[in-house]
């Protein structure tokens, strides 16, 4: 069982920590950085709650070891706002009611930042797809497509 | 009448998202204390086995483990049982034997969740394997191996038999019928999956003898007294008991049952005196949480030659696994599923359900639902599509002319419910004008010339909700009312404290927008308070769609005795007689003057530095609210589907959606709970289901095959709606946070069985996966191997 | 669910790499991960060592050279997915990277991690066997190619030695005359095939079947190649008639078992079904 020393850039601020090799880049997140936005929600890397960008993709930080992100960059929900000022995807998701219980999404917000980096305009269909990686129990995703559009109309023009 | 921002009818956005999407949500598993140890559960891989002897001296020995609590450490407390909400017992930690797969075993608690994982890899557990039980018709066989032989005298798997309309009158009816239809139709097992799992933060404070525990619940007041109850003995007092339903990601049912692991992790916080926190996996969540449905139905319809229905049967056996663990109102084995009539004016009606003991998980819960409505609601709407079809009818002309009509309301149901309100034929020309329902036959007629599948399949179905008026309804003895406290600050702002409990359905602003309705102060100044058994008054919690119905109720009684007194108030400040007053929306004034006037603000400014002698100072109120009736919301639902010949797959064209709940408080967030019950419809329709094999071993336990659906799979729901209010609801409102759920599974099976009706499909069971529908093709000569 | 205790190496070359994994005989290669992880947080997997190949350089692109499409194993699904380059030539291959699992496990997992755990419910299997495509594998004494249809040795298990890590995929590069496609049936977004079925062909002048290769996805211990329907593709008209006898001879070649996704017939059923609708689509790209 190793130990390891890491460095990881989290939401603009470097944060270091001395982990065991198996420690979940979700539990460093959690547990040692204490920014409890990212969730837990399977064991399968099915749900997506646990969705953070890392450098730049969106990933499942519970399928990801924090020394893998040793020297890398993560951005987690509470990265999204900056200065005070909601990231038009979270405006997007009050705006529409695109959440319900919250529970999935601060992962569902990074899944659509990282598509809108990809793909600006995307169609609903693109969209859908585009979320696949995350569940929602609550909204039945209409209106999370909604605030997805309505964070792309809103970052384009 | 003025209007202020936030009444009912306003779509405001909610109050509670700030916090979600900043990620700065309380769930329970966010909640960190000093000296806090983790909970982790070993659990049985088998379905029925005698425990031989647990070895715990390795686990032990891993580093970071603190004690490892079996069922004997329990014993000793006498906690290694525990009663359940339908008056049956179950285990907490196992002695004796285990009664099914993933059943508890013993607990772990360690320094951190890694090592007590380790920890529980650690523990070896000795099993000697008994016969299995898992088909609940089995388990009724006489002769049958009797699973509860902790049950003195117990001689069968019988748990109950239960039944209710008018049998006699039922057997004439059918006697005297020109069609029977029978279908048997299964509704399969499944779990709520919540994205959030369920956990527990519990903290105990042996020198105060104060218990505080953070819990995924929905009915915190009830866990409250219940553990009172249960663990008196031990020396929990309920005034030294406070409960906390933080922020829940989901609860759909799921969160009302009190689970094994949240007694181990308080019984481990009282003996190691150390905060414990347990937070479930998926897996152990779906394959060890409390199910719904898992009941047999064989379903008898009996109809006139002009399509009049004239009487309904249905014979149900309900596996329950090893222990009744429903939660029910007491006087409800079978739920509400006695409302299985529908939407139609008959007068014959039988329904009938046996309990059965095997060896699954103890259950069942509703999953989205009100005690068993979907299992009554899949039935009747099942039944009117195919009693059409086998009439030579269309199911829309056959509902029609079966609706009950609005004139007959309240209308006594066959069962002896009393409907309060509705408009059926309404909401389904609706739903069948918004979809061009005639269209959509000519082009499916169209197609079954081509060899090609589509269906068309509707559910007009009504709901029972809102539990309940106390002479029917408790949960162990508690009557199921709901309360609301409202204090009214100098400066006309508001605090009001609710007995239910949100896990997204946006109470806070919500029942904020009830006040504003009530008593004109704008929604923005109304702080709306839930979840702390310290602070919020008593009451039995949200599920049921009983949120708005009973607390919502109460908040607007509350109102209105705040607004009684504000009325002396302004009669003093304008020194007016009291009757002379008239209310509007925020405000009183002199009859035929308007302009001389007092608003609520000034009102309660007025309550605590200015009231007249002999009245009380400060403006508050409290309701407990007793429901004089169920409420009964209702819709149609259209469902298209297209079928690939080649694969089975069914693929939903457009599904319309018209809920009637009565009036309604926030038309967006209304609407948000249909999309969402919506999907948590389609999901057993065609997806979800928890099976087992012969040996009780369970498939389906993670989400790589218990498939919750995606945005993909997931078709843009449309949505109308009527408006019929309540009569007896002080708002007018009804509830609607499960009709979706309720009245969608059988619009898509319907469709596909519309799809499939001409080649000699009478049922499909629920989940209509590609691989059932491919079979059943391939056996009619239609799959299509291209 | 968290994985046992191991520890965690990352080698600077591959050549430590390899190494690493010839000394400890419990190591296992960490790529994307997402197979491997899973599996550890349930404990069906406990290796002693992980040998982190993500910080290696070198092992991420995509390529033609000399006659092939090389493709770095430890490029990601998503990077797949994204390159114009894999869109316009090898459709085959874009559709099965857009069919594996969803779009954020796509952006961890790799090509080489898909083909080296050797689940015959994973997308690439197949397609490779379709392509006729070669694997590079890189151990102590260096570089050895291995044709696709020797690599799967059966469930979870190919012909690569315990020190040798996979490293390249090579591909025929694109020829004109040349298309194909990946169809998949599969329960939802996510979700492994229920069956799928990989078609490449290459027509000749004339707009006869010049080659034809078909895998088939998880209806058997491997992914299967369909060499019965190729051979008897081999050299006619792709018309409806041989089309359809391919596909029967695909489905004859399928050896499924009855799960959770349905029963054999009906897998067998699919087979006959998407070896159809597979080659249909690669002679229409074929022909574009």
């Amino acid at each position: 069982m190793s130990t390891h020393h890491v460095k990881v850039n989290v939401n603009g601020a470097v944060k270091e920590a001395d982990v065991e090799a198996r420690l979940l880049l979700v539990h460093l997140i959690r547990e040692d950085l204490n920014l409890t936005g990212t969730h837990i929600g399977c064991d399968t890397t099915s749900c997506g709650a646990c969705t953070v960008l890392l450098n730049g993709r969106a990933v499942k930080s519970c399928t990801v070891f924090a020394v893998q992100a040793d020297g890398g960059e993560v951005m987690t929900v509470e990265g999204l706002t900056s200065n005070g000022k909601l990231h038009p995807i979270q405006e997007g998701f009050h705006e529409m009611h695109g959440l319900q219980c919250g529970f999935c999404t601060p992962g569902m917000m990074l899944s659509a930042v990282a598509l809108l980096k990809q793909n600006p305009k995307p169609t609903e269909e693109e969209i859908r797809w585009g979320i696949s990686g995350n569940l929602c129990r609550c909204t039945g995703y209409v209106n999370i497509v909604k605030a997805v559009q309505y964070a792309a109309e809103k970052m384009s023009g | 009448m003025p209007e202020v921002h936030g009444q009912m009818g306003h779509s405001i956005k909610r109050v509670e998202d700030a916090r979600f999407i900043r990620g700065r949500g309380n769930y329970v598993d966010d909640i960190k204390l000093p000296g806090m140890l983790y909970l982790d559960i070993v659990r049985s891989p088998y379905a029925h086995a005698k425990i031989k002897a647990i070895h715990t001296e390795k686990a032990m020995k891993v580093p970071g483990v603190a004690a490892v609590i079996t069922g004997e450490t329990l014993k000793a407390y006498n906690l290694h049982w525990m009663p359940t909400l339908m008056s049956d017992t179950q285990m907490v930690l196992p002695v004796e034997k285990v009664m099914y797969q993933m059943q508890e075993v013993a607990a772990v608690v360690a320094t951190s969740r890694y090592a007590a994982a380790d920890g529980v890899a650690a523990v070896e557990v000795d099993y000697e394997p008994l016969p299995v039980i898992v088909d609940p018709r089995k388990a009724l066989e006489p002769g049958a191996q009797v699973l509860r032989t902790d049950k003195e005298g117990k001689k069968d798997n019988h748990i109950f038999h239960w039944e209710a309309g008018d049998k006699a009158a039922t057997e004439k009816a059918f006697k005297e019928a020109d069609t029977v239809v029978k279908q048997d139709l299964y509704m399969p097992r499944i779990v709520v999956a919540s994205i959030e799992t369920c956990g527990i933060v519990a903290k105990f404070d042996a020198v105060e003898g104060q218990l505080t525990v953070w819990m995924t619940t929905q009915a915190p007041h009830a866990i409250r007294t219940v553990v009172a109850l249960v663990a008196g003995h031990v020396g929990l007092s309920e005034e030294k008991i406070r409960v906390i339903s933080p922020d829940i990601g989901g609860g759909f049912g799921g969160k009302v049952p009190v689970y094994p692991g949240y007694v181990i992790a308080i019984a481990a916080a009282v003996v190691t005196g150390a905060p414990i926190k347990w937070v479930e996996d998926r897996s152990e969540n779906i394959q060890a949480d409390s199910f719904a449905r898992d009941y047999h139905m064989t379903c008898e319809m009996a109809a006139k030659k002009d399509g009049k229905i004239t009487g309904l049967r249905i014979k149900t056996i309900a596996d329950h696994g090893y222990a009744d663990a429903a939660c029910n109102p007491s006087k409800f084995p079978a739920g509400l599923f006695s409302v299985a009539t529908g939407a139609y004016d008959y007068d014959a009606a039988f329904v009938e359900v046996d309990g059965a003991y095997t060896n699954k998980p103890p259950g069942g819960i509703a999953y989205r639902c009100s005690f068993r409505v979907t299992e009554a609601v899949h039935a009747i709407e099942r039944m009117a599509d195919n009693t059409a079809h086998e009439l030579g009818m269309d199911p829309a002309e056959f509902r029609m002319k079966n609706f009950i009509k609005p004139e007959q309301f309240p209308y006594k149901s066959p069962t002896g419910w009393e409907y309060d309100s509705g408009n059926y034929g309404v909401a389904l020309q609706k739903a069948m004008d918004m979809i061009g329902y005639a269209a959509l036959r000519k082009e499916q007629a169209e197609k079954r010339k081509r060899g090609e599948l589509m269906g068309i399949g509707i559910s007009s179905f009504t709901e029972i909700v809102g539990a309940g008026p106390s002479k029917h309804f408790d949960i162990l003895g508690l009557k199921m009312f709901d309360s609301a406290e409202i204090r009214i600050h100098p400066t006309g702002k508001v605090l009001v404290r609710i007995g239910v409990q949100s896990q997204g359905q946006g109470h806070e602003t919500t029942f904020a927008q009830i006040v504003a309705e009530e008593l004109g102060i704008p929604a923005e100044h109304v702080k709306v308070e839930h979840g702390d058994t310290d602070t919020a008054p008593y009451g039995l919690g949200t599920y049921a769609s009983r949120s708005t119905p009973t607390a919502g109720a109460a908040t607007a009684m509350a109102s209105r005795k705040i607004r009684d007194k504000a009325r002396k108030l302004a009669a003093h400040l304008l020194e007016a007689n009291e009757d002379d007053l008239e209310w509007e929306r925020g405000r009183f004034f002199v009859k035929g003057s308007p302009d001389k006037g007092k608003t609520i603000q000034e009102c309660a400014f007025a309550a605590y530095t200015n009231h007249p002698q002999g009245m009380e100072a400060g403006l508050e109120a409290v309701s407990y609210y007793d429901p004089p009736n169920m409420t009964f919301p209702f819709g149609s639902y259209i469902c298209v589907v297209d079928i690939d010949r080649g694969t089975g797959e069914v693929k939903v064209r457009r599904f319309v959606a018209v809920d009637d709940c009565g009036n309604r408080i926030n038309p967006m967030i209304v609407e948000g709970q249909i999309h969402g019950g919506l999907t948590m419809g389609l999901a057993p329709a065609l997806f979800e289901e928890l099976t087992y094999d012969e040996n009780g071993n369970i498939f389906g336990g993670t989400f790589m095959d218990y498939l919750l659906p995606t945005a993909v799979e997931t078709p843009n729901w449309e949505t109308g709606e009527t408006v019929t209010p309540s009569p007896h609801h002080p708002l007018g409102a009804k509830g609607v946070g499960e009709s979706a759920t309720v009245g969608a599974p059988p619009a898509i099976a319907n469709a596909v069985i519309d799809a499939l009706w001409h080649l000699g499909v009478r049922n499909i069971d629920i989940p209509i996966t590609p691989a059932k529908v491919w079979t059943v093709l391939k056996e009619k000569g239609m799959a299509l191997e291209e | 669910m968290i994985p046992a205790a191991f520890d965690y190496a990352v080698p600077k070359t591959l050549n430590e790499a390899v190494a690493l994994l010839g000394q400890n005989p419990e190591a296992k290669v960490l790529a994307g991960g997402h197979s491997l992880i899973p599996a550890m947080k349930f404990r069906l997997a406990s290796p002693a060592l992980l040998v982190d190949l993500n910080r290696l350089n070198g092992l991420a692109y995509i390529r033609e050279d000399g006659g092939w499409l090389k493709i770095g194993a430890m490029t990601r699904e998503a990077d797949l997915d994204g390159s114009d380059l894999i869109r316009k030539k090898y459709p085959l291959l874009a559709d099965t990277a857009k069919t594996i699992a969803d779009p954020l496990v796509r952006n961890m997992a790799t090509v080489g991690g898909n083909l080296a755990h050797a689940d015959p419910a994973n997308d690439h299997p197949a397609t490779m066997l379709a392509y006729g495509a070669q694997v590079v594998a890189t151990g102590p004494k260096g570089e050895r190619v291995i044709p696709i249809g020797e690599f799967f040795a059966g469930t979870f298990e190919t012909s690569l030695a315990h020190d040798e890590i996979l490293t390249e995929i090579r591909l025929p590069a694109h020829k004109a005359g040349a298309g194909g496609a990946y169809v998949k049936v599969e329960r939802k977004v996510g979700d492994f095939a229920t069956a799928a079925v990989a078609a490449q062909v290459t027509l000749d002048a004339s707009g006869k079947c010049a080659s034809a290769g078909l895998g088939l996805t998880n209806v058997g211990p491997t992914a299967i190649r369909a060499a019965q329907a190729e051979a008897a593709l081999k050299g006619q008209p792709l018309d409806d008639a041989n089309i359809k006898k391919a596909a029967q001879l695909a489905a004859a070649a399928a050896e499924p078992a009855d799960d959770l996704r349905g029963p054999a017939e009906y897998k067998r059923g699919l087979i006959k079904t998407l070896t159809v609708r597979a080659l249909r689509k690669a002679v229409e790209r074929a022909k574009a």
